[in-house]
């Protein structure tokens, strides 16, 4: 195993996953609800959203506006390379979204929430997803990349 | 105050991922790439983020009811059934081709428009499918 010590950022990393961890807390306090992006978003296209859909609104229009100041008030640059195009990043964008639904959460719900709350279910599905991850990533660099 | 509480979670989820470094789709496939030059980052995010919230569940879950809501909703689905493999499965398949996850898609929307606002849309049709799919084998079980 080699380590990328080049892109190797331990410090960011982990404060940025204590603000998440932060942000779901701050939820679950306040509202009383698990933080998990794709059950946020999937939660605004289902018939029975009437009740319930003005804060999913409110938390993704925070998720948009977090970053920016990110760079506007601590002047931080946020590197963004992408690594699929076309067809594939199409495809990417459908079992993103079909898959978070089926298996009900993704890094978010899963990760962060879920296995905070010691939940058998999230610990298999991170599990899963990541190992389907690192199977793909390796697939890929055999092929040379896509 | 429930929805300024919701969209300051947002904000501060938006803040963290931005500075973990999940809204790079080259950082994120650098993580999964164990077998090749691996970095290990946001193994970094996931520890540091369920030690702040397992904590903050422990003593949160202990209340009677959230601050501004009647009951904690909560997943009550506790068996491992084949939805949750495959869906987990197909879920880490897209994660590892583009590098994207849903929170990380939201919050590139204004930062990486030409990417994330197409990503947003097809991720959104498949997750109405997804939904619709898994409610059927639900049912039919």
């Amino acid at each position: 195993m080699i380590i990328d010590l080049i892109n190797f950022t331990p410090i960011q990393s982990f404060l940025g996953g204590a603000l998440i961890g932060f942000a779901a807390f701050l939820l679950m306090l306040t509202k009383g609800r698990i933080m998990g992006a794709s059950g946020i978003l999937g939660g605004l296209i289902t018939k029975d959203f009437k009740t319930d859909w003005l804060w999913r609104v409110f938390f993704i229009i925070g998720c948009l506006i977090g970053p920016v100041i990110l760079i506007t008030a601590f002047n931080y640059e946020i590197a963004y390379k992408p690594v699929a195009s076309g067809i594939i990043f199409y495809i990417a964008a459908f079992l993103v979204g079909f898959g978070s639904a089926m298996g009900s959460g993704c890094t978010s719900g899963h990760g962060i929430c879920g296995l905070s709350l010691l939940s058998k279910r999230s610990l298999i599905s991170v599990i899963t997803f990541v190992t389907a991850g690192v199977i793909t990533v390796f697939i890929i660099k055999l092929l040379g990349g896509i | 105050m429930r929805l300024i509480f919701a969209s300051i979670s947002g904000l501060i989820f938006g803040f963290g991922l931005a500075l973990s470094g999940m809204l790079n789709p080259s950082k994120v496939q650098g993580f999964l790439d164990i077998f090749g030059v691996w970095d290990p980052s946001l193994a970094f995010v996931m520890g540091g983020g369920i030690m702040v919230n397992a904590i903050g569940y422990y003593f949160v879950l202990k209340r009677d009811k959230p601050l501004f809501a009647e009951k904690f909703t909560l997943p009550t689905t506790t068996n491992i059934d084949k939805n949750l493999l495959i869906g987990s499965t197909i879920f880490g398949i897209g994660w590892g081709l583009a590098g994207l996850c849903p929170g990380p898609v939201i919050s590139n929307v204004l930062l990486q428009p030409q990417d994330a606002v197409i990503f947003l849309i097809i991720m959104v049709f498949g997750l109405s499918v997804g939904r619709r799919i898994s409610n059927q084998s639900i049912h039919s079980e």
